[in-house]
C-alpha cells in the first residue's frame, strides 16, 4: 500500500473503513469457523439486493401474487436466477448463521466482555426468522397460506386478548389480502433493521475485538494479531468462494430441493395440505412447539428456546471461554448439536407416536442443557491449563503454534 | 489440516441430514416410482427436442381438453430451450385456437384466431365449470405441475402408467379409478393414455410408456422453461468459481506465509 493511500485512509469518516476493515487487529489463530460471520453479512447483502429486484416485478395481491412469481420465473430477464438466488439464499443465510451461532457457543464467544455483541446477534436471529417466515408467505402457494395461518394462529393462545390480536395481525377474519400486503411491506422493511443491527453487532464486536479458538484475552495489536487486511480479507474471500460453489449447486442444479412441492400449488383456503411444515431452518423450533400438549405453553416453549440464547452469557458460569479447554463441555456441546438436529428431523415428521415421544425428550434435553447442565458445569468441570497468550506456550519454551491453532494435541 | 477436514465433514453431514429430512418430508410415496433416463437431468442436462414436440402433441390432443396451462404462451413454444417450433409453426399452432378478446368499440366480446402472444387457451371458463364437467374434481393446471408434486417428473411419469385393476378389498366409487402411484391410490382421472392414442408425425411408436415420457418432458419444460440456460450458466459459474477459489487459495497461502502461522 502506498503512503498516499494511507494518508487518505487517515482522514475523518474514511478512517472508519481503515479502523474496521484494514488495520483492525484480528487474532492470528482464528480458524475457518470465524469466516461464517462475514459470510452471514454477505448473504444479508445477497438477500437485500435480489429482494429489491424481485420487488420490482412482484405484486402483493391474493389474485396476482402467484401469477407475478410465475411472471418473474418466465418472462423477466434472468428472473428465474434472481428468484432462485433469493429463495436458496435464505436457506444459505440460515445455514451460515447457525454455524456462526454454533461457533459462538463452542468457543464461548458470548461470554463477557462480548455479551452485548451476542445479544444483538440473538435479536438479529429473531428478526431473520420473522423475515423469512413472511417471505415464505409472499409466493402465495399452499404452504405460504397454511403456514401463515398456523403461525399467526399461535397468538390466539394468549389468554383474553389472543383472538383480538390474531384478527389485528390478519387485518380481517382470516389470512387474506390485508395479511399479504402487510407481510410484504414488513418483509421489505425488516432486512434494513437487520442491516442496522449488524452494524451495531460489528461495532460492539470491534471494541473488545474478536474471540479466538484459545478463548483468552489478547493484547492488540501484538504478535498475537494480524491486520484485517490483507490476512482476514483474503481468508474471508477464500471461504466465501468455497461457499459460493455450494450455493451455486443449489441455485443452478436443485433450486427447489429445499422448498416444499405444495408451494407450487396456488393458495386455496378451501383445501388444507396433508402436512403443514415450515422451511427446514425453523423445524427444530416447530418441533418444540408441537411437543408441548398445551397450545399456550407450546408457544412459550418455542419462544423460550430462542430467547434462552439471549441470556446464555449469564447461564454459563465457566471462567474459561473455549471448549478446547473444557473436555466435558465439549462433549455436551456435540450432544446439544445432535439434539437440535433430532428436533429438526422430528419437526418434519408428523407429530404422533414415536416421533412425538422423541421430540418431547429432545425438547426437554434442550432446556436441560441450558438451564441445568451449563450452569453446573461451570462449577464442577476440571478444565485444562489455558495458555497465557496465543503464541506463547503454557509453560515457557518455544512458541507452541499447535496450541494456538487448536490442534488435536491439546484436545487430548 | 485434519481438524479442518473433520470440521468440513461435520458441516457436510449436517447439510446432508437437513436435505434428507427435507426430502423425506416431501415424499410420502405409495409405491416406488418408475425411473427413466431423463435427458434434462445432470450437469449438462438438456431437453430432448423431439420429446418436447411429441409431448406438446400429447398435451394438446389429450390433456388439454381438461387441464389448463395458464402461465404458458404459444410464443414460448418457439423459444430457445423449448420445443423450438419454427416461427411459422408457432403462428399456425396459435391460429388453430379460438381466443376470446374484447371488448371491441361496440362493447362486445368477440373471438379471433390466436396469436403467439396469447396464453394457452383454457379448457373451461372457470374452476366451477371444470369441476362440474369432471365429477367435482378440478383437473389441476399443468403449468408448474411437476414442481407441485413430491417426486416431480418421476411421479407424473409413473402416475400415467400406474392404472390397474383395484386389488380386492378396495371399493371404488362411481367415476373413481385405481392408480398405484396416486396418494391414497384413488384418482378421478380415467387412464388418459392408451397405445396409439396419438399419431406421432416423426414415426415414433406411440406406446403408453413413450407418450408418458414425452408428455412429462413437455411438462418439465412448461414448469421450468429456462432449465437449459440455468444448466449452462450454472456450469460456467461453477467452473469460474472453482478456478477463482484455487487462485485465491494460493494467494492466501502466500500472504499468510509472512506470519508464522498456517491457514
Amino acid at each position: 500500500m502506498s503512503s498516499t493511500s494511507l494518508r487518505i485512509l487517515n482522514r475523518p469518516i474514511v478512517n472508519i473503513l481503515n479502523d474496521h476493515l484494514i488495520d483492525y487487529p484480528t487474532p492470528i489463530n482464528i480458524n475457518y469457523m470465524w469466516n461464517f460471520g462475514s459470510l452471514a453479512g454477505i448473504f444479508l447483502g445477497v438477500q437485500i439486493l435480489t429482494g429489491i429486484f424481485l420487488a420490482m416485478h412482484y405484486t402483493p395481491h391474493v389474485d396476482l401474487a402467484f401469477l407475478s412469481v410465475e411472471h418473474i420465473m418466465r418472462d423477466v430477464n434472468n428472473g428465474w436466477l434472481i428468484r432462485y438466488l433469493h429463495a436458496n439464499g435464505a436457506s444459505m443465510f440460515f445455514l451460515v448463521v447457525y454455524v456462526h451461532v454454533g461457533r459462538g457457543i463452542y468457543y464461548g464467544s458470548y461470554q463477557k466482555p462480548r455479551e452485548f455483541v451476542w445479544m444483538v446477534g440473538v435479536v438479529v436471529l429473531i428478526l431473520m426468522m420473522a423475515t423469512a417466515f413472511m417471505g415464505y408467505v409472499l409466493p402465495w402457494g399452499q404452504m405460504s397460506f397454511w403456514g401463515a395461518t398456523v403461525i399467526t394462529n399461535l397468538f390466539s393462545a394468549i389468554p383474553l386478548v389472543g383472538e383480538g390480536i390474531v384478527t389485528w395481525l390478519w387485518g380481517g377474519y382470516s389470512v387474506d389480502n390485508p395479511t399479504l400486503t402487510r407481510f410484504f411491506t414488513l418483509h421489505y422493511l425488516i432486512p434494513f433493521l437487520i442491516l442496522g443491527l449488524v452494524v451495531l453487532h460489528i461495532w460492539a464486536l470491534h471494541v473488545p475485538g474478536n474471540n479466538n479458538p484459545v478463548g483468552i484475552d489478547i493484547k492488540k495489536p501484538s504478535k498475537d494479531t494480524v491486520p484485517f487486511h490483507p490476512y482476514i480479507v483474503i481468508k474471508d474471500g477464500f471461504a466465501l468462494l468455497m461457499f459460493m460453489i455450494v450455493f451455486a449447486f443449489f441455485v443452478f442444479y436443485s433450486p427447489n430441493i429445499l422448498g416444499h412441492a405444495d408451494n407450487y400449488i396456488e393458495a386455496n383456503p378451501m383445501v388444507t395440505p396433508a402436512h403443514i411444515v415450515p422451511e427446514w431452518y425453523l423445524l427444530p423450533f416447530y418441533a418444540i412447539l408441537r411437543s408441548v400438549p398445551d397450545k399456550l405453553l407450546g408457544v412459550v416453549a418455542m419462544l423460550s428456546a430462542i430467547l434462552i440464547l439471549a441470556v446464555l452469557p449469564w447461564l454459563d458460569t465457566s471462567k474459561i471461554r473455549s471448549a478446547v479447554f473444557r473436555p466435558l463441555y465439549k462433549q455436551f456441546y456435540w450432544i446439544l448439536v445432535a439434539d437440535v438436529l433430532i428436533l429438526g428431523y422430528m419437526g418434519a415428521m408428523p407429530a404422533e407416536g414415536l416421533y412425538l415421544l422423541i421430540a418431547r425428550v429432545a425438547t426437554a434435553y434442550y432446556f436441560l442443557h441450558f438451564l441445568v447442565i451449563l450452569p453446573v458445569l461451570g462449577f464442577k468441570e476440571k478444565t485444562l491449563p489455558v495458555p497465557l497468550s496465543i503464541t506463547e506456550p503454557v509453560l515457557g519454551g518455544a512458541p507452541n503454534l499447535a496450541t494456538a491453532k487448536n490442534k488435536e494435541s491439546i484436545d487430548k | 489440516m485434519i481438524n479442518k477436514v473433520k470440521n468440513l465433514i461435520k458441516l457436510l453431514s449436517i447439510l446432508a441430514f437437513i436435505s434428507l429430512a427435507a426430502t423425506n418430508a416431501n415424499s410420502a410415496e405409495t409405491a416406488k416410482l418408475l425411473k427413466t433416463d431423463w435427458s434434462f437431468k445432470g450437469l449438462f442436462g438438456k431437453f430432448d427436442r423431439g420429446a418436447l414436440q411429441r409431448g406438446y402433441q400429447v398435451y394438446t390432443e389429450v390433456c388439454a381438453s381438461c387441464h389448463s396451462m395458464k402461465y404458458v404462451s404459444y410464443r414460448n413454444l418457439g423459444e430457445k430451450g423449448g420445443p423450438e417450433f419454427s416461427e411459422a409453426e408457432v403462428k399456425a399452432i396459435a391460429a388453430s385456437f379460438e381466443v376470446t378478446d374484447g371488448p371491441n368499440a361496440d362493447g362486445e366480446m368477440f373471438t379471433r384466431p390466436g396469436k403467439p402472444s396469447d396464453k394457452f387457451v383454457l379448457p373451461y371458463e372457470n374452476v366451477k365449470a371444470a369441476q362440474a364437467a369432471n365429477g367435482g374434481a378440478y383437473p389441476p393446471d399443468m403449468s408448474v405441475l411437476v414442481k407441485a408434486r413430491g417426486g416431480g417428473v418421476d411421479y407424473i411419469y409413473s402416475l400415467l402408467q400406474g392404472y390397474e385393476e383395484a386389488p380386492s378389498g378396495i371399493t371404488l366409487d362411481e367415476g373413481v379409478h385405481y392408480n398405484k402411484y396416486m396418494y391414497g391410490n384413488k384418482i378421478r382421472m380415467a387412464a388418459p393414455l392408451s397405445d396409439d392414442l396419438v399419431e406421432y408425425g416423426d414415426g415414433t411408436k406411440a406406446s403408453v410408456e413413450q407418450m408418458s415420457k414425452d408428455v412429462t418432458t413437455f411438462l418439465m419444460w412448461a414448469a421450468e422453461p429456462h432449465l437449459e440456460s440455468r444448466h449452462q450458466m450454472g456450469f460456467k459459474a461453477i467452473v469460474y468459481l472453482i478456478i477463482l477459489t484455487i487462485l485465491v487459495y494460493f494467494s492466501m497461502k502466500k500472504i499468510w506465509s509472512r506470519v508464522e502461522s498456517e491457514v
